[in-house]
C-alpha cells in the first residue's frame, strides 16, 4: 500500500514538474516581452478556472479532448501509434454535421443524436482500417500510414462539406446549422453539455477495458511483446484491427460531440487540430486514463484562460503554444533525469550497507586507496 | 610470456587483475556479495555457478557495464575504476558475450573494425589486415577477412567475436560468457586449442560456464559462485592429478552444500552421458506427425527442407543439433507460429496445418519455447497473469470478458506450489523471477490442463543442474502419463538421458535418426558433423 502510494506520488510529481517548470520559463519569456507574468497567470487561472463562466468554458472544451484521449490510450497501450486523430475527428464531425439536419427532421432529437454519433464512430473507425491491415499483415509502419490517411481524411471532410453536405444558404461553405435547442442537452443550469459526460464515461470505460477485461489484456500483451502475443495464441492482425477501430471510433465520436455540443455546423476548413494536441497529454499521464482525465482538464483551463489572458495582455495567443511546447520539452527532460537517476540508484538494503561499511575500509586496504563509491553519506541519504 | 604458464607450478605470479569485495545489489536481490577474484596472466579462470549465481553481474562489472556498489578493482597492482565499457577496453579487457553481436551483412574485417576506429579519419585497412592475420594465426581460423559474417558457421562467428575482443594490440584479459553453448563437439575441441594458444600468449582468460565438466576440463583455476557469493575455489595444484569424478563431487558440494548427495544423478547427466535403464514405456498411436515441412530461409529464419518426424503417445523423441540449424523454426511450424511453404502437421491423424496457434493449443498441443522471457512470458505482467496467458478470455478465469482475479490467483498459486516456483507471491512481476523459476512456471503452465503433444525447445538451457533435473523429471512423468514429447536440445547427454529415439538436424534438414542404444552419442555426434559442413 505504501509502495503504491509512493508510486502514485511519484507519477503525480513527474507530471507536475514539467508543468510548473514550463509555467516558470514561459513567465520569464512573458517578462522579457514586457508583460507581467503574474498578471498573465492570474488572469489565466481566473478566467479559465475560478470564474464560473470560464470554468464552464474549460469543461466544454475538454469534452472532445477526453474522447480523443480515450481513443489514443486504446491504441498506444497496444503499441500502435495512431497519429491520424485529426482526420478521424474531422470525418466524424463532417458526417455528424452532414446527417444531423435531415435526421433531425425525420427522426427527432434523440434518435438523431444517437444515430449521428454512431455514424461518426463508424467513420472514424473505418478510416483506420487501411493502416491497421497494412500494419497487421505486412508490418507497414502505422505512424506514416495514419498520418497520410489523416491528410486524406481532412480533405475528404472538406470535400463533403463543400459538396453533398453543403447548405443552400449563401455565405461561407458550411453545413446546415442544427438549432441550439436540438443539440446535446445541457447539464442542470450550466452551459456544459452532455458531451462532457460522454467523454468522462468513455475514459473511465477505457480504463476498465484496459485493466479488467480479456480484450484489454490481449491488447496490452500485443503492445508489450508481439512475439508473446503470437505464442499465446492471440491473433495479432485481428487485435491490431480492433485496437485501431476502437481508437478511430472514439476519436470520430469526439468530432461528433464537438458538432453536437458546440459548433452546430461544420464550416469549411474547420480544423482545431485537437488530435495532435492530446498526444502529449496522454504521454504526460503515462497512458493512464485517470491521469489523462486530470491533465486534459488542466490543459483546457490553460487554453481557455490563456486565450482570454492573452487578449488582456495584448499578446498573441501563440504564447500558449509556447507554453505547451515548453511542457513537452520539460517532460522529455524529466524523463531523462528519471532514467539517469534510475541508473544511478542504489538498492543496497540497510543491513547490508551496515555490514559493508567496515568491509569497504578493509577492501580498500588490499586494493590500495579505499574507494569512495560506497560513501556512507550516499547510502544514508536513501 | 610463456614463462608465466610455467611459473604457475612454483611461485605464484602476482595477479593481473584483482577484484576485492565486489558487491552489487539490484532491487530485491544481492547479485554479488563481497566477491573476491584474482585473474592471472596465462591462466584460464573458470567461473562456475548456476543461473542467477551472479556470474554475469560480475562480468558486467569487470567489463564496465555496471558499477559496483562496493568493492575495489586493481589492475597490475594499481587501483582502477572501470566505470565505462571504454575504460575496460582501454585496460585491455575484451568480452565475448553469449549472443553474437556481429553485423551479418558486413565482412569479417568490417565487423572487426567497427568501434575500434576512433575519430573520423580514414580507415586503416592495411593495419587491420595485419592484425587479422596475426589473430588468425593465434586462433587458427581458416576463413578470409573478406567473408561475409552472416555466411560463416556459428563456431566461426564465435571466433570472429573472440578476434573482436582481442582486436586491440594490448589485450590482456579475455572474458568468454558461456562460449560452448553453440559449439559442436568438434568446435569444442577447437575452442580448447584456442584457449591453449591464448594462454601461451600470456593472456588471462575468464571463462563463464554453468557446466561442471567444462569448468574442470578448460579451467586452470575454478571459482564457484552461489547466490552472489564465492563458495569455493580450486587452485591449479588442486585441479591437477585428480580424477574428474573426484573434482565433480567436490564442486557439487560447494555448489549445493548438504543437498549434494541427492544431486549425484543430475551431475552424472552433466558430466558423463550414461544411459539409464528406464522401464520401456508403452508406445501408443502416432500423436504428432510432421510430413515434408519446408520453409524458405530469410534473414531471421533458417530454411527447412523436407522435415518428417513422428512421435507416438508416451514417446520422447529428441532433436539433436548445433544451435541455429532450424530447431526453432521447426518448433514454430509445429506450434503454428509460422506458416510452412509445403508439408503438413498432423495431430492424431487430423491435419492442423492450416490452424492457428490457439486452435492447435485447444487440441492438446503445447510448445515450451526456449525464449522464455521474450516469447513465453510477458515480463511486465505478474506471475498469475503469465500462468493463464494462453487461456485469456476462457472460463473460469474470465466471464463474459471480465477478469476474475480470484480464480486466476488461485490457479497460479496451485501451479507455483506444485512446481515449487520461488516467488514472493503470484502478484509479483514476472521480470523479478530468476531464469530457473521462469522455466518452472512456463513448464507448469504448458503441462497444466490436458497436454497430449508437447514440443520442448531447449528445456534446460541455462538452468542449474538441480532445476534441469527437475525439468527432465517433469518431461519423463508427462510421457509416462501418455504425452508425446519432442525434445529439442543442443546437449547430446541430455537427449541420451531422456529420449527413446533421437533425430539429428543440420542446416534445416534431418540428417538421420538413431534409436537410443549404447553408443548413440558417437553416432549422433557423427551425424551432426557429417553434413553440417563447416558448422564447427
Amino acid at each position: 500500500m505504501i509502495a503504491r502510494a509512493a508510486r502514485l506520488g511519484e507519477a503525480t510529481l513527474t507530471a507536475a514538474v514539467p508543468i510548473v517548470l514550463a509555467l516558470v520559463v514561459n513567465g520569464i519569456l512573458l517578462a522579457a516581452l514586457g508583460r507581467d507574468p503574474f498578471t498573465f497567470y492570474a488572469d489565466m487561472f481566473n478566467r479559465g478556472l475560478i470564474q464560473w463562466e470560464g470554468f464552464q468554458e474549460s469543461i466544454i472544451r475538454s469534452a472532445p479532448l477526453l474522447l480523443i484521449a480515450a481513443g489514443l490510450i486504446v491504441a498506444f497501450r497496444a503499441n500502435l501509434w495512431n497519429l491520424g486523430g485529426d482526420g478521424q475527428f474531422l470525418l466524424g464531425a463532417a458526417f455528424t454535421a452532414g446527417f444531423a439536419p435531415s435526421l433531425l427532421e425525420s427522426l427527432g432529437v434523440w434518435p438523431m443524436l444517437l444515430a449521428t454519433m454512431a455514424i461518426a464512430a463508424l467513420a472514424g473507425g473505418a478510416w483506420t482500417l487501411i493502416p491497421a491491415l497494412l500494419r497487421g499483415r505486412y508490418g507497414v509502419n502505422e505512424i506514416i500510414t495514419t498520418l497520410m490517411m489523416s491528410f486524406i481524411g481532412i480533405g475528404v471532410a472538406n470535400v463533403l462539406v463543400k459538396g453533398p453536405f453543403m447548405t443552400e444558404v449563401g455565405g461561407v461553405a458550411r453545413t446546415d446549422v442544427v438549432p441550439f435547442d436540438e443539440r446535446f442537452p445541457l447539464l442542470f443550469d450550466t452551459r456544459i453539455h452532455l458531451g462532457f459526460v460522454i467523454g468522462v464515461v468513455a475514459l473511465l470505460a477505457v480504463h476498465v477495458l484496459m485493466t479488467r477485461t480479456s480484450l484489454g489484456l490481449r491488447l496490452r500483451i500485443l503492445g508489450a511483446s508481439p512475439r508473446a502475443a503470437l505464442h499465446a495464441g492471440l491473433r495479432p492482425v485481428r487485435l491490431t484491427v480492433i485496437a485501431f477501430a476502437l481508437s478511430g471510433a472514439l476519436i470520430g465520436l469526439s468530432g461528433s460531440v464537438e458538432i453536437l455540443g458546440v459548433q452546430g455546423s461544420f464550416r469549411a476548413d474547420f480544423n482545431p487540430a485537437y488530435g495532435l494536441l492530446v498526444i502529449p497529454l496522454v504521454f504526460l499521464a503515462r497512458l493512464n486514463a485517470i491521469g489523462s482525465l486530470v491533465l486534459v482538464i488542466v490543459f483546457s483551463v490553460i487554453q481557455i484562460g490563456g486565450e482570454s489572458a492573452a487578449r488582456e495582455a495584448e499578446i498573441t495567443s501563440d504564447v500558449l503554444f509556447v507554453l505547451v511546447g515548453l511542457m513537452l520539452l520539460f517532460m522529455a527532460l524529466t524523463e531523462y533525469w528519471r532514467a539517469r537517476r534510475g541508473r544511478r540508484m542504489r538498492f543496497v538494503p540497510p543491513e547490508l550497507a551496515e555490514r559493508l561499511r567496515p568491509a569497504a575500509g578493509d577492501g580498500g586496504g588490499v586494493g590500495g586507496e579505499p574507494r569512495p563509491a560506497i560513501g556512507a553519506r550516499e547510502m544514508g541519504s536513501r | 610470456m610463456g614463462a608465466d604458464s610455467d611459473n604457475r607450478r612454483g611461485t605464484q605470479p602476482a595477479p593481473l587483475c584483482e577484484l576485492r569485495g565486489i558487491t552489487k545489489v539490484f532491487p530485491g536481490v544481492v547479485a554479488n556479495d563481497g566477491i573476491d577474484l584474482d585473474v592471472r596472466a596465462g591462466e584460464v579462470h573458470a567461473l562456475l555457478g548456476e543461473n542467477g549465481a551472479g556470474k554475469s553481474t560480475l562480468i558486467n562489472i569487470l567489463s564496465g557495464m555496471y558499477r559496483p556498489d562496493a568493492g575495489s578493482t586493481s589492475f597490475e597492482g594499481r587501483p582502477v575504476q572501470i566505470d565505462s565499457p571504454r575504460a575496460a577496453i582501454e585496460l585491455g579487457i575484451g568480452t565475448v558475450y553469449q549472443h553474437l553481436t556481429l553485423v551479418p551483412t558486413l565482412s569479417v574485417l568490417e565487423n572487426l573494425m567497427l568501434g575500434s576506429q576512433g575519430g573520423t579519419g580514414r580507415l586503416d585497412l592495411e593495419g587491420a589486415r595485419e592484425r587479422f592475420a596475426e589473430l588468425a594465426r593465434l586462433l587458427g581460423v581458416d576463413f578470409a577477412p573478406g567473408a561475409r559474417a552472416g555466411a560463416l558457421a556459428l563456431g566461426q562467428q564465435q571466433q570472429v567475436e573472440i578476434m573482436k575482443a582481442l582486436w586491440r594490440q594490448d589485450s590482456r584479459v579475455l572474458i568468454l560468457d558461456e562460449p560452448t553453448s553453440m559449439l559442436t563437439p568438434q568446435g569444442y575441441e577447437e575452442l580448447r586449442g584456442v584457449l591453449e594458444n591464448l594462454k601461451s600468449e600470456g593472456l588471462a582468460v575468464i571463462l563463464i560456464t554453468h557446466k561442471l565438466h567444462e569448468a574442470i576440463e578448460l579451467g586452470d583455476r575454478v571459482t564457484v559462485l552461489r547466490a552472489g557469493r564465492v563458495v569455493g575455489s580450486l587452485a591449479p595444484e588442486e585441479l591437477r592429478g585428480r580424477s574428474e569424478r573426484e573434482l565433480s563431487a567436490r564442486i557439487v558440494e560447494m555448489m549445493f552444500g548438504e543437498q549434494a548427495a541427492e544431486l549425484a544423478d543430475a551431475v552424472e547427466v552433466e558430466a558423463t552421458p550414461v544411459r539409464r535403464n528406464l522401464p520401456r514405456r508403452e508406445l501408443g498411436e502416432v500423436a504428432l506427425a510432421v510430413r515434408g515441412l519446408a520453409l524458405d530461409g530469410d534473414e531471421d529464419a533458417v530454411g527447412l527442407r523436407d522435415v518428417t518426424v513422428e512421435v507416438r503417445t508416451g514417446e520422447i523423441v529428441g532433436v539433436a543439433g548445433v544451435d541455429g540449424n532450424g530447431q526453432r523454426e521447426l518448433a514454430e511450424l509445429i506450434a503454428g507460429q509460422r506458416g510452412s511453404r509445403v508439408g503438413e502437421v498432423l495431430l492424431f491423424g487430423e491435419d492442423v496445418t492450416r490452424l492457428g496457434v490457439g486452435e492447435r493449443e485447444r487440441r492438446g498441443l503445447r510448445y515450451v519455447t526456449d525464449d522464455r522471457i521474450g516469447e513465453g512470458m510477458v515480463a511486465d505482467l505478474d506471475v498469475a497473469m503469465n500462468a493463464v496467458l494462453k487461456r485469456i478470455g476462457r472460463r473460469p478465469f474470465w466471464r463474459a470478458g471480465a477478469e476474475r482475479r480470484d480464480e486466476i490467483d488461485r490457479f497460479a498459486e496451485g501451479l507455483v506450489e506444485r512446481y515449487n516456483v520461488r516467488t514472493p507471491d503470484v502478484r509479483t512481476r514476472l521480470a523479478t523471477l530468476s531464469g530457473g523459476n521462469v522455466q518452472k512456471l512456463l513448464l507448469a503452465r504448458e503441462l497444466a490442463g490436458e497436454p497430449r503433444v508437447a514440443v520442448f525447445n531447449k528445456p534446460t538451457h541455462g538452468l542449474d543442474v538441480r532445476t534441469a533435473e527437475f525439468v527432465r523429471d517433469q518431461i519423463r512423468e508427462a510421457a509416462a502419463a501418455g504425452l508425446a514429447a519432442l525434445v529439442i536440445s543442443t546437449e547430446i547427454e541430455e537427449l541420451v538421458d531422456l529420449c527413446d529415439r533421437i533425430v539429428v538436424i543440420s542446416r534445416g534438414e534431418l540428417t538421420g535418426e538413431v534409436e537410443n542404444t549404447p553408443g548413440v552419442e558417437e553416432r549422433v555426434g557423427a551425424l551432426m558433423v557429417a553434413r553440417s559442413g563447416s558448422a564447427s
